[in-house]
């Protein structure tokens, strides 16, 4: 009896073990018809909900109706997330650790490197053909996105889209403190003695600059990278890992300026919800400039769509490109700089039918796709010049980042530690905030820098 | 229990006869008994020693969830385990754990189940299974639609016990994120302990309670001189199987996600985040091998009190 029952324990542990492995399995392989799969995460109703409603009622229906003309039977499913990015990179790490996953797959092209390393995702041309590399799409897209979704000088994705950040400010608040409508600062003195006019004005916050380990990779983007990059620096330039450099302790200085001399909130930095809050108190008319991508402007400030809707954005936010600590003191002499990040998708070097999920990644960035995407106010900066020109000219400030700011813009090291790194920079913008000295603060940086990086050796100072 | 294991009589003579239990009781020979168990020893060594030593030696390699070290990892010796016990987050989580354990397990869940059971035993009909049906309903129901209904009930600005209290706004996960995954946890576990103690109760003898009532012993007296001592036995085991599992519960994570701060980051969350958020497998397994001992320790130590009176 005892062992009867335990045999049919066995029995179940197997069956249920052989179910699982069914569901892992991404596609099945038999017979004429294709089956493919595509990952976002994005859910209809939930996160990214306009792109998961794109997918699911255009771009399926429409492949599929491509691929029957060609006399192809590709059916085609889409598997919705709608949780944080991080959550998704682990689900998407175990998929494709097992050797499972969807076909196609939508990531953050900052885990390339990582991806690329751990044998996650593979250089497209190596399985799916030479089409990866033959595609007419990519003479649409420039170079530095290209290098988004590349590792080592090769294609390992097609870029989705990209972005660019600016200086945001309040025109009503501007007015108040006797600063002009058309602000453009060239110089990080010239954001202070702004900053200290709208304090004297009595603005409540006259800058928010993102600090802190709360607010994540926030705090790097549009914050210390954008900041550093204004100072001359990288975050890793030549293989080395800057330091406790001039650079960074310039950067950590402006920090200091800002939330030691009373022109910042440092309470706010160290909430768990501060730059939700932040975004609050900007559309509310409590904060005088805030460095942001356009992802403020689309998604927070949008008046119908947004998050902290302002009804008169286009009246009252005005934007200005940020400057280099001076003049021509930018990372590659330049006056004005930026950073960028954006989406890239792949076909999973698991999928049983390459060639057919490559033709869906390119078929998604087709100018007729894009421009249904976008359209209906879903506005964003697509890979592709020649549908950003037609479809941006509505936005003026989408135009702006498109035409001056991505032309000086710059991007995160691609590679698996850049995550470590990033962490201990929010860390010495914290230390700052909290009333540490820029240079202990940069030493301590270079310290943990040493523990991250692999010793001393890597690290340029 | 206690019955149904007690040996049969020819095994007691046996016993008195060789001066120390059979090795045979069963009469299967060695070979059909160790047939007999294989099939447990092979599940028990599958599933659950293979991943214990699979976790000690991911522990020693620098194993990561993504990147270079992904595909291969390098063997680093106890540098992982060393990082994880100088780190203060590790014993900020051990700290909050005792806390998450005592407060929700030794306290909350024995006390409440025993006075549960004690106020139920000689009850019957509709009143106690209304009871016991609505504790075991919170025992039951899948973690993930409970710790829903418990967002639902504590959120700051649209939660059901801010509306009843008339106090909107007042962030319960926020300013006080251990008593609320304290008194979830709770809510939560408390059937077993009284399901546990209920059926020991009926173990005590009646005629104990009544000669103790007859010498004028108060409710508390009764209590402590005639109740406890019968179900020690089933008291301790009841410690030490909630107790453990308490320890590694990660239903924590889904009512606060550790947060804010790290304030209720109790070890099984800080596993979750030191290995799959921030993908460092190989010191997870680290810090997976310090609870590994910890929870060794603290069966050990029921185990012994467990025996020291028998």
């Amino acid at each position: 009896m005892v062992r009867k029952r335990s045999m049919s324990v066995v029995a179940a542990i197997a069956a249920a073990g052989l179910g699982l492995a069914a569901c892992g399995q991404s596609s099945g392989g038999g017979g004429d018809t294709v089956e493919l799969t595509i990952a976002a995460n994005a859910i209809a109703g939930g996160k990214n909900s306009a792109s998961a409603e794109h997918i699911t009622k255009w771009v399926i229906p429409k492949f599929e109706e491509a691929q029957k003309a060609k006399g192809k039977d590709v059916t085609v499913k889409f598997v919705p997330s709608g949780v944080d990015d991080e959550q998704y990179k682990t689900k998407l790490s175990l998929d494709l650790k097992s050797g499972k996953g969807a076909d196609v797959f939508d990531f953050d092209s900052i885990w390339v490197g990582e991806f690329a390393e751990a044998g996650y995702v593979k250089p497209l041309s190596e399985f799916v053909g030479p089409e990866a590399d033959s595609w007419d799409g990519w003479a649409q897209i420039p170079g530095a996105v290209q290098e988004m979704a590349s590792f080592n000088g090769k294609k390992y994705a097609l870029p989705v889209g990209t972005d660019g950040r600016v200086l945001y400010f309040n025109k009503t608040l501007f007015a108040k403190a006797g600063l002009p409508a058309d602000w453009q600062p060239t110089s990080w003195q010239e954001i202070l003695d702004a900053s200290a006019k709208l304090k004297s004005a009595g603005v409540p916050v006259p800058i928010q600059l993102n600090a802190g380990t709360a607010m994540g990779e926030a705090t790097s983007m549009q914050g210390a990278l954008p900041l550093l990059a204004g100072a001359g620096g990288e975050v890793q330039q030549d293989g080395k890992w800057s330091g406790a450099s001039q650079p960074v302790k310039d950067v950590l200085g402006l920090y200091q300026k800002i939330y030691g001399g009373g022109l910042g909130d440092p309470k706010l930095q160290q909430e768990a919800k501060g730059r939700d809050k932040s975004f609050q108190q900007f559309a509310e008319g409590e904060v005088g400039i805030l460095l942001e991508g356009d992802y403020f402007w689309r998604s927070v400030v949008n008046p119908k769509t947004g998050v902290a809707p302002m009804a008169d954005r286009d009246q009252t936010v005005g934007y200005a490109m940020i400057p280099a600590i001076e003049p021509g003191k930018g990372i590659h002499g330049q006056d004005f700089v930026s950073m960028s990040g954006g989406g890239v998708r792949t076909v999973n070097p698991n999928s049983a039918h390459p060639k057919e999920a490559f033709e869906l990644l390119t078929f998604m960035l087709s100018p007729d796709a894009l421009r249904e995407e976008t359209k209906d106010g879903n506005m964003r900066i697509t890979p592709r010049t020649d549908v950003n020109k037609e479809i941006l000219a509505g936005d003026p400030l989408l135009t702006f980042v498109s035409e001056k700011v991505l032309p000086v813009t710059a991007y995160r090291p691609p590679l698996a530690v850049y995550t470590q790194v990033s962490v201990a920079l929010q860390e010495a913008t914290a230390a700052i905030v909290s009333g540490t000295a820029p240079d202990q603060a940069a030493a301590d940086y270079q310290k943990k820098l040493e523990g991250i990086v692999g010793g001393a050796g890597n690290i340029a100072s | 229990m206690a019955q149904a294991t007690s040996p049969p009589e020819v095994v007691q003579e046996d016993r008195s006869r060789r001066g120390g239990y059979s090795s045979d009781a069963a009469g299967l020979g060695r070979g059909r008994a160790a047939a007999f168990v294989a099939p447990a020893l092979l599940l028990i060594a599958v599933f659950l020693v293979f991943p214990a030593l699979w976790v000690l030696y991911l522990g020693l390699t620098n194993y990561r969830l993504t990147g270079a070290a992904a595909a291969e990892p390098q063997f680093v010796g106890l540098d992982n385990l060393i990082e994880a016990v100088t780190t203060p987050e590790l014993w900020n989580s051990t700290w909050l754990t005792l806390q998450f354990v005592l407060g929700s397990a030794v306290i909350g869940q024995v006390v409440l189940g025993f006075t549960i059971a004690w106020l139920m035993r000689d009850r019957t009909g509709p009143l106690k299974r209304a009871v016991e049906g609505l504790v075991i309903l919170a025992w039951i129901l899948p973690s993930a639609i409970v710790s829903f209904l418990w967002v639902a009930l504590l959120d700051a600005d649209d939660g059901t016990l801010n509306a009843m209290l008339g106090i909107p706004g007042f962030p319960w996960l926020l300013d006080h994120p251990m008593l609320s995954i304290i008194i979830f946890n709770t809510w939560r576990g408390t059937a077993f302990s009284m399901m546990l103690y209920g059926a020991a109760l009926g173990n005590v003898p009646p005629s104990h309670l009544e000669s103790a009532r007859l010498a004028g012993a108060s409710g508390w007296q009764q209590l402590r001189d005639v109740v406890f001592p019968h179900i020690r036995g089933h008291i301790l085991t009841n410690l030490l199987l909630i107790s453990l599992w308490t320890f590694n519960d990660f239903s924590p994570f889904l009512l606060t996600a550790g947060g804010p701060d790290g304030r209720s980051e109790v070890l099984a969350v800080h596993v979750y985040k030191v290995a799959l958020q921030s993908g460092e497998l190989g010191h997870g397994a680290a810090v997976s091998t310090v609870i590994l001992l910890i929870n060794l320790v603290v069966a050990v130590f029921y185990l012994r009190l467990l025996r020291s009176k028998k």
